[in-house]
């Protein structure tokens, strides 16, 4: 009887979870296993789905193709920038949120609207205000012009005008996040430590170096390790600046390049796509442990 | 006597330090801010001008006297935006119904049923987690391309479904739930299906509702995955109808146009966003991420 | 350098606006609170929760501003300076170590902050972290971190960072309340032997009348933002000034009736239980602590047994009365003279004489003392 019970629960369990094993099995499980084999398949032809032979070809070629290259030129040069930069600008901003009573909440809801907009509509937009045309050289040079510099193409011009605006815009998208979980950590520090503190007559920019950093520092460290990866897959914002041809544009990323190998212009080799996954799969697993590694020494409690 | 005027000294410099301090944090917020508003400000601002105004300003103007809707009228008439928008809706709503139904079941079962392997099974899952969409999505393409579901609704939504983060959310919660509940239920001659439906998931609202609002989020705004899988304009989702807008656009460069279709797809996430600005805000610091 | 460290508090009040918002009146938190705490001296802020006694504490120690009033540290009045201006220490009632801190760094912390003349060097500061540490006894704690110890060390802890800048007034936030029963005996003894051998002008806050009776050399009895009676802890307990203080101090607590004062005659239950001299007839309560009773066979005070406690040292007599105003009546009847306690059976009538001086009349209406006999 009892065994007879504990069978039934047994099937029953796995009964309500087959949905997700379907689903999981099917576009995640097998995808991923898939994705190791494609990379080492040479000379796989995606009409024929035949292949020559096995080996380390795809990574020897995608690592020597340029457009490679200046990908993950372009994607470490964003990930170096925006990070750091949006980290530090997103805890200022939560500080002084969290040091105001009155249109605190009005400010929030302010600066969170970006994460609830279209990446790819709003890049549309600082597009046009970046872009210099035949007919008009666009709202930001308008106001270069004012201060004196001269117009400057920043969606079809010089290099670093177009990394520019892309960090720019980065920033512009991931900044309600980490300002949205910095001033919840900020909110989170008991008051006691700031009253003790005052009582103690410590000056503001101690309070905040030696008591709020170190209490908060577990949420930063944590935006910063979401904020690598995040970077590190930066894509549709590249899309929406600069349009889908990237490496027409100099402005590939290592995601683009993926995709643009698997379908596009140069598409149909998931071959060289899955090595290109893989080596930014490994490029982002590297990042991360060294952070582990850092945060242990760094990170205070 | 000296001592008392040093104290109202001490007392008058801590005042005024308090006051410029804030008025130098409101300026610096208000920077910030103005920096969020205005991409916004500036699409709504062109897509009320007419394309002959807009395209004859060389320097731009902050502000127009003469409105049209001339342009989202042509947004909607000359391409099909309206198409892409009921393409989003389906997409959004079918995908989201279905990841609901998919994550409480596999929650209920990891968090409230015992079976042989449960144990793996969830440490599997967990390890899944980890794992970026970039490296699966290269054979999904291959998978769905070979079932011939390209330019489909089930090859759209089928490879979206899943999110194992909120099916771990969602199990969190459950796992608060008493057992008491379940063995009085039990006792009851409840069925595990009535008490998961009229118990577990009516206790746990406010999480389910924080992932519908997460999964709407990121449907609405999915770009890479409809990118793929479509080249015909009839399943063409927003993201990749602005793309195709911008590329191909009105037959010429309607930028006003443009940004009345811009409007048109930002509107919907925003006055979503308006509504449950505390369920949205309290989701995402519990488990959203962008990029 | 003798300084005098009385602290002076002049009709001090403050109010809150009111959260509820169709009520648009404030809460009164402190209400016209007049006190002279005497240099060196260790008062117990004392009342149930929620009157007002923690809030002054934080117009002490400047984190709250008055509404109105003054406060006076000796000479100077503070009412308006910041708290870091003003010299305390604060010891909060969860302690509020800093928990990436280790203790001497804890301890350190109110140091490094001083400026200008005040700056000390490294080797001072640290020598005054260990003078401060060897005080409350922490020595050879001063590398662990605050999570690593127990309750009554952080506690220690919190009173050596609030000390180590030698403050004028020593301020404690129900500093036992986080504390087991048996650390609280130890930690309260602690607390009035560190004040006497610095001798720092201390206030705590508690809402356990024990506490404070038992390290206080006066106590203050708060009750929503009023205060009802300052003095030493016997005093306050052997003179009650009205009804509230009467029942909130003494373990176990005072027995109350519903009594008649008739003809200079204190009349419980209709028997005259007591003379009490020229006072106009009304209706009164009548509080009798429990050791205010004396079983006596031709007692004028009669009541119906219902158990008797044998607690070593002196016994219990729990009976009922109808005239009380408790369920049950407590008389706690030391055992010099020997009591049979065999003789007593539940249901059985005892009879009591009460001790005058342990007995206290309150108004019916203002629930003020009233005084009788030979004062």
């Amino acid at each position: 009887m009892e065994k007879k019970k504990l069978n039934a629960s047994g099937l029953k369990g796995w009964l309500y979870l087959l949905p997700t094993l379907l689903f999981l099995g099917v576009f995640m499980v097998y995808p991923l296993i898939d994705v190791f084999i494609y990379s080492f398949e040479e000379g796989y032809n995606s009409a024929s789905q035949t292949y020559l032979g096995v080996g380390g070809y795809n990574y020897s070629y995608v690592l020597h193709d340029p457009y490679f290259l200046q990908a993950v030129k372009n994607t470490f040069l964003l990930v170096v920038i925006t990070v750091p930069l949006s980290t530090g600008i997103a805890l200022l901003i939560s500080v002084g949120l969290h040091g105001i009573r009155p249109l605190r909440e009005l400010f929030q809801t302010i600066y969170f609207l970006p994460y609830v907009t279209n990446t790819l509509a709003v890049g549309l937009v600082f597009m046009i205000l970046f872009k210099k045309t035949a007919y008009s050289d666009g709202l930001i040079n308008l106001l270069i012009n004012w201060f004196g510099g001269n117009s400057v193409d920043f969606i079809d011009g010089p290099y670093w005008a177009k990394m520019f605006v892309l960090c720019f815009y980065t920033i512009w998208v991931v900044m309600p996040f980490k300002i949205l979980i910095l001033t919840s950590a900020l909110s989170s520090v008991n008051q006691e430590y700031y009253q003790a503190a005052r009582v103690d007559g410590t000056s503001k920019f101690r309070i905040f170096m030696r008591i709020t950093l170190p209490m908060i520092s577990p949420m930063i460290f944590y935006l910063v390790v979401t904020g690598f990866i995040g970077a590190f897959k930066a894509y549709s914002d590249v899309v929406a600046l600069f349009g889908t041809d990237l490496n027409a544009a100099q402005m590939n990323t290592i995601v683009g390049y993926v995709y643009d190998m698997l379908y596009g212009d140069s598409g149909g080799y998931p071959s060289y796509a899955s090595a290109a996954a893989i080596i930014l799969f490994a490029i982002v697993l590297t990042v991360t442990c060294i952070n582990l590694l850092v945060s242990k020494k760094k990170v205070s409690y | 006597m000296e001592n008392k005027t040093d104290y109202q000294k001490i007392e008058r410099n801590t005042k005024l330090q308090k006051r410029i301090g804030s008025v130098i944090t409101y300026v610096c917020l208000s920077i910030w801010g103005i920096m969020v508003l205005f991409p916004f400000y500036w699409m709504i601002l062109t897509s009320v001008k007419s394309y002959g105004a807009y395209n004859s300003e060389h320097v731009p103007r902050f502000f127009t006297l003469s409105p049209t809707l001339q342009n989202y009228a042509d947004a909607f008439t000359t391409v099909s935006l309206g198409n892409y928008l009921l393409n989003t809706t389906v997409f959004t709503v079918i995908t989201t119904f279905l990841m609901l139904f998919v994550t409480t079941f596999a929650a209920f079962a990891f968090a409230r049923l015992d079976f042989k392997g449960k144990n793996i099974a969830f440490l599997c899952f967990l390890s899944l987690m980890m794992i970026p969409n970039e490296l699966v999505i290269i054979t999904n393409f291959v998978t769905v391309t070979n079932l011939d579901m390209r330019n489909s609704f089930p090859g759209l939504i089928l490879p979206s479904v899943t999110s194992v983060f909120y099916i771990y959310l969602l199990k969190e919660n459950f796992e608060q739930i008493p057992d008491s509940l379940y063995f009085a239920a039990k006792v009851d001659g409840t069925s595990d299906l009535k008490y998961l439906f009229k118990v577990m998931v009516p206790i746990s609202r406010p999480t389910l509702i924080t992932i519908t609002i997460l999964k709407v989020i990121e449907c609405w705004n999915s770009y890479v995955w409809p990118r793929l899988i479509t080249d015909d304009a009839n399943y063409f989702l927003v993201s990749n109808g602005i793309q195709e807008i911008r590329e191909n656009g009105f037959g010429r460069e309607n930028i006003p146009a443009m940004m009345a279709a811009v409007v048109v797809i930002s509107v919907p996430l925003v006055v979503l966003f308006l509504l449950f600005r505390r369920k949205v805000m309290e989701g995402v610091s519990r488990g959203g991420t962008k990029g | 350098m003798v300084v005098i460290m009385e602290v002076v508090l002049q009709h001090l009040t403050k109010s809150f606006p009111s959260r509820d918002r169709k009520d648009h009146g404030d809460v009164i938190a402190v209400n016209d609170f007049n006190l002279t705490i005497p240099d060196g001296k260790l008062i117990g802020l004392l009342g149930p929760s929620g009157c007002g006694k923690s809030t002054t504490l934080n117009l002490i120690s400047g984190l709250l501003k008055p509404t109105s009033g003054r406060i006076l540290f000796g000479e100077d009045d503070v009412t308006n300076l910041p708290p870091e201006n003003r010299g305390i220490g604060l010891v909060f009632q969860n302690y509020a170590l800093y928990p990436h801190l280790t203790v001497k760094q804890n301890i350190l912390f109110p140091l490094e902050n001083l400026k200008g003349k005040d700056k000390l060097t490294k080797s001072q500061m640290l020598d005054k972290a260990v003078l401060s540490a060897k005080l409350v006894q922490i020595e050879e704690l001063m590398e662990r971190r605050p999570r690593e110890l127990s309750g009554g060390q952080q506690q220690r802890v919190a009173i050596a960072r609030a000390l180590v800048k030698t403050p004028r007034v020593l301020l404690l936030d129900e500093p036992l309340s986080n504390l087991d029963a048996r650390l609280r005996l130890q930690t309260r003894e602690e607390i009035r032997r560190i004040q006497r051998e610095t001798g720092v002008t201390t206030v705590f806050v508690t809402h356990d009348q024990e506490e404070a009776m038992s390290i206080s050399d006066l106590i203050v009895v708060m009750k929503e933002g009023v205060v009802q009676q300052i003095g030493k802890p016997q005093e306050v307990y052997d003179s009650p000034a009205n009804l509230f203080v009467a029942k909130f101090l003494g373990t176990p607590p005072i027995n109350l009736f519903e009594g008649q004062v008739k003809g200079g005659r204190l009349l419980i239950g209709g028997e005259a239980v007591l003379d009490l001299g020229k006072i106009p007839d009304q209706k009164v309560y009548a509080g009798v602590r429990p050791e205010g009773f004396a079983l006596h066979e031709e007692g004028g005070f009669s009541c119906t047994l219902d158990r008797v406690e044998v607690m070593g040292r002196d016994i219990s007599v729990v009976s009922a009365n109808q005239a009380s105003l408790n369920p049950l009546v407590r008389a706690i009847i030391g055992t010099e003279n020997k009591i049979d306690t065999g003789r007593y059976r539940e249901g059985s009538r005892v009879r009591f004489h009460l001790i005058p001086h342990k007995v206290y009349l309150f108004n019916w209406e203002t629930e003020e003392r009233i005084y009788f006999g030979e004062r």
